[in-house]
């Protein structure tokens, strides 16, 4: 009988995540601001309702009454988190705050199913780092002085990433945790803004040679100490960073061309010096070969989302608990068995959605400083995701990235949350411009403007 | 499309080229976006089948929890395999004929092989109308999972397995003109219903060998058998001189410093390509098979899919053939008479028969003709596709003659004076062990081949004394039932 619910209600999700997804492209046609208005309150009702009816699924299958506590917790969680956002930034974006509050209700979902423990404590975590994060808009609005730090920026960013050699940790197989006392953080996520802001900061005004020098240096220190701590996902997203804010900035394409041949070299060098790049490149090659031992992972993951199918086993009805890491890395997979391809894809159109949305800040907004920390940060985004999702389906290699706001692992899920309210500092700066800060930014736009 | 950039440009029109730069990117992300659903839905479409039945898979026992195991039949009906409930709830296979279709069908506890493994995630899927399968969800009942419909047929499966007897070994039989198998029969075999029980003595017991299908994984040197593909090379060399050879056997030759003798050391005498190819005479081979082109030798060997994967729904060696461009001259003779390196399965021996009888068109070997939902309605249909086509076509007419020969008045002559007529090659394959395996492979009805059967038992001896009568045994199953 809860098979059928479950394998029932799926379709039902499975078409409202095709409608939100839809959505997250149609709020992007111009339209009234009433139109506009209905738009953002029916994506609100979707996610209420997805939430509701994942839950119920839960409950009536365990019956537990821990899981109706966490329900009622995240509802007043999403409808507060809302509410005071809406009213202490009048101007911010309900686009953002809709869709985060989408993914986080998916990753709830999908982290009770999987463990109702880690399920808590990911909560826990979101509740704290969005109150500390509703800061975060108000900080970047007010701070001129944020695009004079960039030597700041990259020491602090570089220290902290190296800081896992002193009092690092192994987690699947990567040197990239530390432990501070009760709580393991995993720096490489949270030096991803530092180095944003750095690279952001360094190109706003047109850097001299010795300058760019030492920012090449910096950069590259980052991917090398990336490597050597087994975080080829994250090497390889700093990497893409640097490359792709130098072009916007310059617009020469020997930053790209010269990034491809680096990159490619630095591919093949990586491939024959560390035995974990080839094992890695193998398994993504033919994991067929080794079902029980390299390719384990990947094979139970492509198990998963091909048994999954098109609609889904139904909420509760798989196995993702055979996927290796199926709350974190992995977690994509897991959506896809238990709610189908077509809703996993769906997903994947609400991240594009955010990362359009984000690339439209970027442009809109005026300052160069602003403009690259926008598009940094969104190419961080969608970079992420494409790894993430890309590795666990044998697209690319598995470079072992967390999902955003998906994936369990709190210092995942607070970077991307400081990321989002970083965008919407900046997106209040695109479109609402203070008399005073017009002034400021207006000599760097003339500075950033070539002839 | 100009509308949709300008959707992306500031509102105020000021362009900033640095947006430009930002603008290409983005649509570089989304098309890579485009790329990642285009790979994933490919994957559902395409591979997701093929990849979630590997045994690896543990999601299948998921799935025992809701369908109840379907069945395998053969293609006139007969129950292979089964699942009951008994009285404790417990569900058992049964697999009512015993060991008559143990390879083919295989087990399903302790792993899985054969169809059961190949088509475990079929016969625990349920394609049962909606309202049947949610009427037997709110009652707790099992919906039935889909049944797989092979294309076996039960009379030439039983003949096939009577008709090897306590022998080692392994029968094919194949409709040529749809690649369809009618039986497949290897031994030593086991009794699947009591798997359980063998279980850990088989294991146990290195030497043991009944769970292995000779049939597809059984790699035996193809002796007199691969005269077929010597002569087919060489009618083809010499599609208007052939029937000018003419050799004198003396029952023992040396080809480029190898000693060949034939069969028993027979003398076979004065002889043309057909009689030599009737009577198997090795010495008239090897000197006709040393002037053979050496390139298109070899070429003809891989297009006839040695040293290939052929697809399909069983575990299939592949067949091995070693003679290269660099080989040595002292190679070859013992390979123009298929005794040297060179290995095959019975059932790629008999695909290469089917490919003649069928006038050079290889079709696929299939061995499961629909599955169907417990209701009988069709949930899949295979049909039949080409695997191969030979470019030697030309040569077939003269290479059936041969074949006719073999059996009107050569070495598998035990066929004739049938009310059915028949044509094919037998083989007496030298191996490490004293008795050689005896091998036949041919087809009935030269006018209209009905049925290729390929018969290979393991130390006995000669092709013309074990498995000609074997094969005819397989042969008359198949016309008494015509006959009804």
């Amino acid at each position: 009988m809860l098979h059928f619910i479950s394998r029932g209600s799926n379709y039902i999700l499975m078409l409202m995540c095709g409608i939100y997804a839809l959505s997250s492209f149609t709020i992007f046609l111009p339209s009234s601001e009433s139109a506009q208005k209905g738009r953002m309150d029916r994506q609100e009702a979707f996610v209420y309702v997805f939430h509701f009816i994942c839950f119920l699924v839960l409950f009536l299958q365990t019956l537990n009454p821990k899981i109706l506590l966490l329900y009622a917790g995240q509802v007043l969680f999403f409808r507060l988190m809302i509410a005071i956002y809406s009213r202490l930034y009048t101007d911010s974006s309900r686009v953002i705050m809709n869709h985060t509050c989408f993914l986080l209700a998916i990753s709830f979902v999908m982290l009770a199913r999987l463990s109702l423990e880690e399920s808590i404590k990911q909560f826990a975590i979101v509740v704290v780092t969005d109150i500390i994060c509703l800061l975060v808009p108000f900080i970047v609005k007010k701070a001129f002085w944020l695009n004079k730090l960039k030597w700041f920026y990259g020491i602090l960013g570089l220290t902290f990433l190296c800081s896992v050699f002193v009092i690092g940790s192994t987690h699947n197989g990567s040197t990239n945790w530390i432990s501070l006392g009760p709580v393991t953080l995993q720096p490489s996520e949270f030096v991803k803004i530092t180095f944003i802001f750095f690279i952001a900061a360094t190109l706003a005004n047109p850097p001299g040679k010795r300058v760019m020098g030492v920012t090449i240096l910096f950069a590259v220190a980052h991917v090398v100490v990336l490597v050597l701590e087994k975080d080829l996902g994250g090497a390889l997203l700093f990497f893409v960073l640097f490359i792709l804010l130098c072009f916007a900035s310059t617009g020469r394409l020997i930053y790209i061309l010269g990034g491809l041949a680096g990159g490619a070299g630095a591919s093949v060098a990586a491939y024959y010096l560390f035995s974990h790049v080839r094992t890695r490149f193998q398994a993504w090659q033919n994991p067929w070969s080794d079902i029980d031992g390299k390719g384990y992972q990947i094979t139970q993951s492509l198990f998963a989302i091909g048994t999954g199918g098109w609609f889904g086993m139904g909420l509760t009805q798989g196995r993702p608990s055979d996927i290796p890491i199926a709350n974190s890395d992995f977690i994509f997979s897991a959506i896809s068995e238990e709610f189908g391809l077509v809703f996993a894809i769906g997903i994947l159109f609400v991240y594009l959605g955010i990362f359009v949305h984000f690339i439209m800040i970027a442009m809109d907004v005026e300052g160069k400083f602003y403009k690259l920390l926008a598009y940094g940060f969104s190419i961080c985004f969608i970079m992420q995701v494409f790894l993430s999702v890309g590795g666990v389906t044998k697209f690319i290699p598995s470079t072992g990235v967390t999902l955003p706001l998906i994936s369990y692992g709190g210092s995942s899920v607070c970077s991307t949350l400081i990321v989002f309210a970083i965008m919407q500092g900046i997106f209040m700066i695109a479109y609402i411009k203070p008399e005073e800060e017009e002034e400021g930014n207006d000599e760097e736009t003339d500075i950033s403007v070539p002839s | 499309m100009k509308k949709l950039i300008s959707l992306f440009l500031p509102k105020d029109g000021k362009t900033i080229r640095t947006n430009r730069y930002m603008f290409l990117t983005c649509l570089f992300f989304v098309l890579l976006f485009f790329g990642l659903m285009g790979y994933l839905i490919r994957f559902m479409i395409l591979d997701s089948d093929k990849i979630i039945a590997s045994p690896y898979n543990r999601r299948t026992e998921n799935l025992t929890q809701h369908v109840l195991r379907g069945k395998i039949l053969s293609e006139d009906g007969q129950v292979l395999a089964e699942s009951e409930i008994d009285e404790d709830g417990e569900e058992k296979r049964i697999y009512p004929h015993d060991r008559t279709y143990a390879h083919v069908v295989g087990y399903s506890s302790h792993g899985q092989s054969g169809l059961e493994s190949a088509y475990n995630y079929d016969l625990l899927t349920s394609h049962m109308d909606l309202r049947t399968q949610l009427i037997n969800g709110i009652n707790g009942i099992k919906n039935p999972g889909d049944n797989i419909i092979t294309t076996l047929d039960s009379r030439l499966q039983e003949a096939a397995y009577e008709a090897l007897d306590d022998y080692q070994g392994a029968i094919v039989a194949i409709e040529p003109s749809t690649g369809k198998i009618r039986a497949m029969v290897s031994k030593p075999d086991y009794n699947p219903n009591t798997i359980n029980e063998i279980w850990s003595e088989i294991i146990g017991d290195a030497s043991s060998s009944v769970l292995l299908n000779r049939a597809t994984l059984g790699l035996y040197p193809p002796g007199s058998t691969y005269k077929v593909i010597t002569a087919l090379e060489y009618v083809t060399e010499h599609l208007h001189s052939y029937r000018d050879f003419v050799y004198k056997c003396k029952g023992e030759t040396v080809v480029n410093s190898v000693k060949i003798h034939c069969y028993k050391e027979t003398e076979h005498g004065k002889e043309t390509l057909e009689q030599a190819f009737a009577h198997s005479c090795n010495t008239a081979f090897v000197t006709l098979g040393c002037k053979l082109d050496k390139n298109n030798f070899i070429r003809l060997n891989h297009n006839l899919l040695f040293e290939q994967n052929i697809q399909f729904d069983l575990p299939f060696t592949r067949s091995r053939f070693k003679f290269t461009e660099k080989s040595e001259k002292s190679d070859l003779p013992q390979t123009v008479i298929g005794q040297g390196e060179t290995l095959m399965t019975p059932l790629h021996n008999a695909l290469i028969m089917c490919a003649i009888a069928n006038d050079g068109i290889m079709m696929h070997p299939m061995l499961v003709d629909q599955i169907t939902a417990a209701d009988g309605t069709t949930v899949k249909k295979h049909n039949s596709r080409i695997l191969m086509e030979l470019e030697e076509k030309e040569a077939i007419p003269a290479l059936k003659t041969m074949l006719e020969k073999a059996v009107t008045e050569g070495t598998a002559s035990y066929l004739q004076d049938e009310d059915y007529t028949a044509a094919g090659k037998t083989g007496t394959a030298e191996n490490e062990k004293e008795k050689p395996h005896s091998w036949f492979v041919g087809y009935s009805n030269v006018e209209k081949p009905d049925l290729v059967v390929c018969v290979v038992v393991e130390n006995t001896g000669s092709g013309s004394d074990y498995a000609v009568p074997i094969a005819k045994d397989v042969f008359d199953a198949y016309y008494d039932h015509e006959e009804e």
